[in-house]
């Protein structure tokens, strides 16, 4: 039997670009995907598609049960949707907003009134709730408008980068809410660019390039599927890196088409994969030392979504390092990320 | 779904933004009060209308042609403001929600009813005052007045319908609005509107006369007693009032199905 969300083959053009390459998928029902691409990579079509708002060329999608192309004006019953840019009347208050959203979901004036008061409180906006949406800050209209996504509580929720360009604070306060959301037995699709992001809600992960599934399975099968831990070390001197690449190509273990040795030029980190745990560290300091690399930083780390990433397309999520650098909250729990960010400090 | 219900919810919504932005509002209004002012004035004096020149005359003689103007400059706020949702992301929100297709365009037009129906309000007050009486040439009561008023913003309702069109077929909303004036200028100038159009060349005289923009104007004199009437024996003039309905009426049908349609294959 299908799950909450299922689509096979789907395939979409516009001109030449071919935004669907045959996309499958299967989300079972109470789970949470994370489709996770860099821009462009055909995310947010999906989603236009599962969502009705865009006809495939050819495949077949069917949404809590129904099929999406034949009987689209009831699968919007069970879905909610929440995109990349808040959508919501900006000269509107939020309360109007999502009264109106709750009518548009066929609800009396009057039910749809209480349920935008009870949505306004949990979503901490009350204070707010008779400005208009203009006033808002970025963080309080994505909560608008994930609130209007809820207004039915709808079955099966689509979330279209939902925590792009927000600070770690609101981030991880709207991570709280998907969390709450899920327990509650909601069905999840929800696209990012942000690897911890998708390793932190996702139940599973669809890795999608150029309108194509690339690879799929959990976090962790995912990160086995890329191979052991990596050293990253990060070098005194931009003339020393040379040296350093040469000393860690040989402790990479080549294999599974990955490059060898990556370097960042501009933070003169190198990376490698490697295996044999941390006796290799040890190795690997004694032998820069014997070339002379001066290091200001050494580290072993599990392979993150990000090698996985680069593993897979041969490139990175299509981030900036400005972009990423702000993305990695700070306090993240699990510490993923952390070696990254002194890895940064270690640079400046 | 309910069409009525989503389209009275999203007619709602665009009242309360119009309300927020009240210089829209305002604008509106000074437009068609400065045209009134203008023509009386300017031209009052220099024009024939069944051969009297009387200014009083072509005061009483114009009202029906600013109003039926006013009501179709509509168009082109229907038209923005349809532009201007298309391209927002709220127009993906409405599309995934169980509502009735074209409620989204629905509720923008009857709002823009509800503009024009306060703008005409304001704009018979000032032509009252500036001395526009209704029975002048013909005896009239009240009824009739009311009809005229609502021959007009059928008028205008049928002409938001073509603002929602051009508001679809376009990509930003300021295109939508000069789209949506720039046709308004010859529909509404070759017509009885502000000229005797008997008097206009002999190869205009029937595209005048044929103009649905006409047949509002002509039964709006013939209702409210103005004089100058056409004395044309085209059909659209010797039955104004109800080749002004059907003109209105067809209007609406026509660009309502083109545009539900061009909304609902619209992707975005």
């Amino acid at each position: 039997m299908p799950g909450a969300i299922y689509a096979e083959g789907l395939v979409k053009t516009f001109g030449d670009v071919r935004a669907l390459d045959g996309v499958d998928l299967d989300v079972p029902e109470g789970t949470v995907l994370g489709l996770l691409g860099p821009n462009g990579a055909g995310k947010t079509t999906t989603v236009r598609v599962l969502t009705t708002l865009l006809q495939p060329d050819s495949g077949r999608a069917v949404v809590a049960g129904i099929d999406v192309l034949k009987h689209p004006e009831q699968v919007r019953r069970s879905i909610g949707l929440s995109g990349q840019f808040a959508a919501v009347d900006e000269y509107l208050t939020g309360r109007e907003n999502l009264q109106m959203v709750g009518q548009l979901y066929q609800m009396k004036a009057k039910a749809a009134k209480v349920r935008a008061d009870e949505l306004l409180e949990r979503f901490r906006l009350a204070d707010a709730a008779d400005r208009t949406a203009k006033t808002y800050s970025g963080g309080m209209r994505r909560r608008l408008d994930l609130a209007a996504a809820l207004v039915v509580s709808p079955p099966v929720m689509f979330m279209d980068e939902p925590t792009t360009g927000l600070d770690p604070r609101n981030r991880q306060a709207l991570w709280e809410v998907i969390k709450e959301l899920v327990a509650g037995g909601t069905t999840l699709l929800l696209t990012t660019q942000y690897l911890e992001e998708a390793d932190h809600l996702a139940h599973d992960i669809c890795v999608v390039d150029q309108g194509k599934v690339i690879a799929r399975g959990t976090s962790d099968q995912l990160k086995a599927q890329t191979g052991g831990e990596r050293v990253e070390v990060v070098v005194h001197e931009p003339e020393m890196i040379a040296g350093a690449r040469d000393v860690l190509a040989r402790y990479g273990i080549a294999g599974r088409g990955q490059a060898e040795v990556s370097v960042e030029d501009h933070t003169r980190m190198l990376t490698v994969p490697v295996s044999g745990g941390a006796k290799i560290l040890a190795e690997v300091i004694r032998d820069l030392d014997a070339v002379g690399v001066e290091i200001d930083d050494i580290g072993l780390r599990r392979p993150t979504l990000d090698d996985v990433f680069i593993s897979l397309t041969g490139h990175a999520a299509a981030l900036t390092e400005e972009e990423n650098g702000e993305s990695t909250p700070k306090d993240d729990p699990g510490g993923r990320g952390r070696d990254r960010d002194v890895a940064k400090e270690a640079a400046k | 779904m309910s069409t009525v219900n989503d389209s009275l919810v999203i007619a709602r919504r665009n009242l309360i933004r119009m309300t927020r932005i009240p210089e829209m509002i305002l604008f509106g209004l000074i437009q068609p009060v400065m045209f009134v002012i203008l023509f009386t004035y300017v031209f009052g004096g220099s024009m024939s209308i069944g051969g009297s020149t009387d200014p009083d005359v072509y005061k009483n003689f114009l009202m029906a042609g600013i109003f039926a103007q006013t009501v179709t400059f509509a168009t082109a706020g229907a038209g923005a403001g349809i532009a201007d949702d298309m391209h927002k992301g709220l127009i993906d929100r409405f599309r995934s929600l169980p509502m009735a297709r074209g409620a989204v365009l629905t509720g923008r037009t009857l709002a823009d009813l509800v503009q024009t129906a306060l703008t005409l309000l304001v704009l018979a007050i000032v032509a009252l005052l500036i001395g526009w009486r209704p029975g002048y040439a013909a005896p009239t009561n009240f009824g009739k007045v009311m009809a005229g008023f609502a021959l007009l913003l059928l008028l205008g309702y049928a002409f938001t319908w073509i603002g929602a069109l051009i508001g679809l077929s376009v990509r930003t909303p300021e295109a939508a609005t000069s789209g949506g004036l720039i046709w308004l200028f010859p529909v509404t100038f070759i017509s009885n509107a502000f000229v005797d159009s008997s008097q206009m060349p002999s190869w205009l005289q029937p595209i005048a006369e044929w103009n649905p923009f006409s047949a509002t104007v002509q039964a709006c004199r013939k209702l409210f007693g103005d004089p100058g009437l056409s004395p044309s024996d085209a059909w659209p003039m010797t039955n104004p009032i109800w080749a002004s309905l059907i003109y209105s009426v067809l209007i609406v049908v026509i660009f309502r199905t083109l545009s539900v349609r061009k909304y609902r294959r619209a992707d975005g």
